[in-house]
Formats: C-alpha cells, structure tokens, sequence
C-alpha cells in the first residue's frame, strides 16, 4: 500500500538508475530531513543532545569513512580510531596557529592531513591482503597513539598532555567549546554530516565506486579487466581517511571538548567497526541505523535499573553493560550477518509486495 | 652526523660495553616472547583448523587466570583450583561452540572475527562482573612455582634470572613438545589437520566438526590457563594483561597465520627484538614506550617483503 510501485513508469535507462527509482523513498527522505533538522531540535533535551543526538551523528560520520574502505573496498580496517586522532590533532594544529581561521575551513583542511597519512599506512595494502592487512592497519593504531603521546608539538607542549578546545565563534555565533550550546553543535554536525554523506552516496554511486566493489570483490579479476589496483585501493584510503579524520575533527570539537591519546585508543577503532558491521558492510544508511544502535544501547541499559526501581551498583552496571553489548553483537551476527541495513530491505520489499504474496 | 652516530654506532658500542646488561636484556626479552609465542599458538590452532580469526585469545588468557585465582580466593586449594579451572574452560569452549560457532557456519570470515570480538566483550563484562575489576595477585607460591632468583656472573657482571621465569620457558617448552606430540600422533590431533587442510574431505570421511571445534577452543583454553599463570606471575592478573592478546597479532603475522613452528620462532624473535630496541634505541632515542607498537612495524616490514609471513602457506590466488 505505502509502497506501491505501480504506475511509476521508467521510460529511459536513465531514470531506472536514478537516486530514488521508487517515489516514496525520496519521500522518505525527505520526512527523515524534515525531522532531523526541524522538529528534533525542537523538542530535544540538552542531554539528549551531548548523550544521544551529536554522537550518533560522529559515530555515522566515522563509520561511514571505514564503511567506504571496508566494506565497499573490501580492506579490512582496525586503525580507525587512531586516523580519526590524527584529524583532531590536524584540526587542533590549525585552529591554534590560525586562530581567525573559519572553523570549517580548518575541519576540511584536517581532513586532508588524515587522508595523507592514510595513503601513507594504505600503501602496503597492495601486497598485503586480509587479516595480514587487518593487523598492519593496527600498527598505524599503535604507532600514531604513541606518536600523540610522545610528540609535544602535536599539543603544543601543554602539560597535561591533553589537547583542550578554545571558544570558536563563526559568523559571531559560538559553535565550539565550552560555550558553545548544544543545539548550534548539533546543526552544525548534522550540516558536516549531510554533505559528506550526500557526497559519499554519489561517488559510491559513480565510477570510482564500482571500480573499488570489483576490487573488493575479487582483486585480482578487478585487474585483469583493466581497473588500476593502486590507483583504486589508495582512493578507497585517501576518501576513507578523509571522512574520518573529519569525523574525529568534529568527535573533539563538537562533542567531547578536550582529548587525551587514550582517546583514540582500539576500543574506539571497534566501536566504529561494530557499528559499520552491525550496521551492514557496503551500505550508506547501515552506518546510521548501527550507530543509534551502538550509542544508544549503553544509555538505554544506563537508565534502565533505575526506572524499573531495581537497586543495582554503577559499577555493575557498567560491567552488565559491556557484557550486554557483546552479547547484542553476536546476536546480532547469528541474526542476520547483513546487518541492519539488509533487515530495511527486507521490510522494504515486504511492503512494496503487501497485501499480496507475490 | 651525531644522530647518525647515535642511531647505528653507539647503540652496539654499549652493548659490547656492558655484555652482562646484554644478557640480561636478551634473557628478559626471551621470557616475553615465550608468552607471546603462546598466545600465538592459541591463535594457530583455531586458525588451522576453522579459519577463525580468534581475537577472544587474549581474553581467555585474563579468563582462566581471574577463574584460577577467584577459585582459589573461594578456599578451594590451588592445585584442585587448576583442574577446576580448566573444567570452566571446557564449558567455555563448549558454550562457544554451541551459541555462537554452529550459526555462523560459511558465514564470510569478517563477520565470524567480529563474532569473537563479541565473545571478547562478552568475557570482559562477565569477568568483570563475578571476579570484581580490580587488580588481582596470582598464586604463584600455591602452585608450587619457585619465585627466587638465580645470579651469575659472566664478564666480570652481574645476571639475575628468576625461577618463575625459568619455570616459565621449562613449561612452555614441555606444553609446546605435548601439543606437538599430540597433533602429530594422536587420532584426534590429525583429524584437527585434515580439518585445516580441507574442510569438506575431513567431513566426509567422517571427523565431526563439532567435536574437533570444541576440542580446538579447549585447547586454546588450556594454553590460555598456562599463558596466564605464567604472566601473572609477572604482572598481577587484571584486565590489563588484554593488551599482550595485541602483542601476539604481529606475532602471527611474522610467522604465518598457519604455522605452528611460525607462531614460536616469531613470538621469540619479536619478544627478543622489541626488548633490544626499547632499551637500546627506544629510550635514549624516542622517549620509551616504544613496545606499544615496534612489534607491529617489525612485523609490518616483513610481511612488505614475504606477504604470507615467513612460515605462512603461500598465498595461490586464482580468478
């Protein structure tokens, strides 16, 4: 019914492969912006904001980057956590030495520095395939951790070794650090967001897109049909880097307000894995339907002991916490392996069949 | 030039001014990477023989060490606490098997290594939440472990071994030669090769898969229990002795995911090799702390000239 298809005719090849061949899914779209941008803000709490709305949002954002490599490129990541350090390290860089710098040039400029030295760590994935790929990507995760610790330029030498934001205002409006409200950070998150996320929708649309899933689907046949391995796996790094290292830029900046090394430690690399994974590998929309998942389960759990009036330690729950989320994962995995973008297909196409069987 | 210097000359001018310090450095460095052979070959042997990518290796290790003393802390005396402990890792294994192994068979290999992610959160969580996080001493005396130390005195220097250190390697050696033995005599030990040679022949001259898996992750269990006991005696048991299951991942990657023989060669040399470069080029050099990740380079250079790993089958791709 909601979804009926008929009478939606497609006259060219063209209009078959546009964005939204099914009308109702641009109207989907649409209602989902509508809310984001209008009625959520709102009706939204100031803790609903910090706890729930901007990190779900990063957390996409990061996801999405390794989402591009992993599962559109088909190289497996575990250093996510360190490239998104090296974009906030970037931006903190240049929001020091720049200080009249508009905010979004600098989390642009980061960028590209973590899309450097994500080239630079992608390079031996031309000789290096699968786990053996997996484990090298870690030493980019040990080895830049120890690097934000050790390397004092990097924190300009401050004592604490922690990196802190200053007050940033942009066209007179504070829009980050501790002044900042949380609802002028959440307009501009989701602003970053919708770009990159517009703009990732089209280039895994494009050509370089299907030129990385011939890769990832078997590298050696990609290559005999002619696609340039290098040129392919090094984009996959360089976009992948790029979004994440923004997405960390933004996780310091927008959300957290100040950073030490441990930060970026590997629990954050696999939390971001978790989320492309639980989400759906080689899919947009996954990253934000894992993400909700993955940010909202522990403040859902969090809440939980205390509305039922059962009288449980914070530090149990803490550990019933960390069990639970296991546990969801797995499950999870035994459910449907796709992730949670393949059960929205599958409602999806139960819809455009509903009322009728077949 | 002085940074020249100070890179390639003076870091062996001191090694061959003091020898003693060498050999005290090299036997520290070859007690690390006996544990870290260990672990690795937990990893090999669930690798081999169902092409799972074991990350709950290091936490099993944490496991069985926190079941081990937590037993005993319940008044239960060490030497019947092993045995129990060991009882615990069968179930585990078994549990594992059942719940999370049997669904996700032919699933892609990314989503079965994240499956053992879970059972690493999983683990963390549960141990956390029946032994208490906080920091534990583990029973070395109960055990019957000696914990003095040895002194010589070679070059006119000074070397100090401790016992449980060497007790240590004498037991990782003894369970290293069982598990070789086992693999290579027994009935069930060759079933666990033909499994990891080829899947669907094994099955169709009748080896359970079942069956093999569960004993696979026993295994795992076991050398997780020894590998435990072992480093926490060194280091207390606590959920940061998580941080070595990492140290065994470059481990593997040197000596080729497949390869027994891989998995011990490279736990020593990288034991070995980062000890040396922390205290000789790491410290003086780059502030220390270097260990975090100089195996992972290491490994990372290696693997750019030999991309299956020095022991590691090699890679035959077709289209």
């Amino acid at each position: 019914m909601l979804y009926r298809t008929a009478g939606q005719f497609k006259t060219s090849y063209h209009a078959d492969h546009a964005l939204f061949p099914v009308k109702q899914d641009a109207w989907l779209l649409g209602i989902i912006l509508i809310f984001a941008y209008a009625i959520i803000p709102m009706t939204a709490s100031e803790f609903s904001f910090n706890a729930l709305l901007i990190p779900v949002l990063i957390y996409a954002l990061a996801a999405l980057g390794l989402n591009i490599l992993t599962g559109y490129a088909g190289q497996l990541s575990l250093g996510t956590g360190a490239f998104m350090g090296v974009g906030a390290y970037a931006c903190f860089k240049i929001i020091t030495a720049f200080p009249d710098l508009n905010i979004v040039v600098a989390i642009a400029l980061s960028g590209f520095v973590s899309a450097a030295v994500g080239v630079a760590f992608g390079l031996p994935s031309l000789r290096i395939k699968g786990f053996y790929l997996a484990i090298t990507t870690l030493a980019a995760q040990f080895f830049l951790v120890w690097l934000f610790e050790k390397w004092g330029w990097l924190y300009n030498y401050s004592s604490s070794g922690a990196i802190q934001v200053p007050n940033i205002k942009m066209f007179g409006i504070t829009v980050a650090g501790p002044n900042a409200a949380p609802v002028t950070q959440y307009y501009f998150v989701l602003g970053v967001v919708t770009l990159v996320t517009w703009f990732a929708i089209n280039i895994t649309r494009g050509r370089i897109g299907r030129m990385w899933k011939a890769v990832r689907d078997m590298d050696i046949a990609a290559e005999l049909v002619g696609i340039d391995l290098m040129k392919a796996k090094l984009s996959a790094f360089a976009v992948s880097s790029y979004i994440v290292g923004v997405a960390g830029a933004l996780f310091v900046f927008l959300w957290r307000g100040a950073a030490e090394p441990n930060l970026f430690d590997i629990p954050l690399s696999f939390r971001v894995l978790f989320i492309a994974i639980i989400g759906g590998l080689g899919s947009i929309l996954g990253n934000y339907l894992g993400a909700m998942l993955i940010v909202a389960l522990p403040v859902v759990l969090g809440t939980l002991p205390g509305m039922l009036g059962i009288p449980i330690q914070s530090a149990t729950v803490e550990h019933l916490n960390v069990m639970i989320v296991g546990a969801t994962i797995i499950l999870f995995l035994v459910v449907e392996p796709h992730g949670l973008a393949r059960f929205w297909q599958i409602i999806r196409e139960k819809l455009i069949m509903w009322p009728f069987p077949h | 030039m002085e940074l020249l210097n100070s890179i390639f000359i003076k870091p062996f001018q001191d090694m061959v001014a003091a020898p003693d310090f060498l050999l005290q450095v090299l036997w520290e460095g070859l007690v690390a990477g006996v544990l870290y052979a260990l672990i690795a070959l937990g990893f090999v042997l669930i690798y081999k023989s169902s092409r799972i990518f074991n990350f709950a290796q290091g936490i099993m290790v944490v496991f069985a060490a926190l079941t081990l003393v937590g037993l005993h802390e319940k008044g239960i005396p060490a030497l019947l606490a092993v045995p129990l402990t060991l009882v615990v890792m069968l179930i585990l294994a078994i549990a594992i098997e059942r719940v999370v192994l049997r669904p996700l068979v032919n699933q892609p290999d990314i989503i079965l290594f994240m499956a053992t992610i879970g059972i690493t959160l999983f683990l963390v969580g549960f141990g956390e939440l029946i032994f208490g996080g906080e920091n534990k001493v583990m029973i070395t005396e109960q055990l019957g472990i000696p914990t003095g130390s040895f002194t010589f005195e070679p070059f006119g220097g000074f070397v100090s071994i401790e016992q449980k250190d060497l007790t240590a390697v004498i037991g990782a050696v003894v369970l290293v030669a069982a598990l070789l033995v086992f693999l290579n005599k027994s009935k069930m030990g060759r079933a666990i090769r033909a499994l990891g040679d080829d899947h669907q022949a094994a099955l169709s001259v009748g080896i359970s898969l079942s069956t093999i898996w569960i004993l696979v992750w026993f295994i795992a269990g076991i050398i997780a229990l020894a590998t435990g006991i072992v480093w926490g005696a060194r280091a207390g048991v606590s959920f940061a002795l998580e941080v070595i299951a990492y140290k065994a991942l470059p481990v593997l990657m040197l000596g080729g995911l497949e390869s027994v023989l891989g998995a011990i060669i490279g736990g020593l040399a990288i034991g070995i090799l980062e000890k040396l470069f922390e205290i000789y080029w790491g410290q003086p050099l780059m502030g220390g702390n270097t260990e975090t990740w100089f195996a992972f380079v290491f490994a990372l250079i290696v693997l750019l000239f030999r991309p299956q790993g020095l022991f590691g089958e090699k890679i035959i791709e077709r289209v």
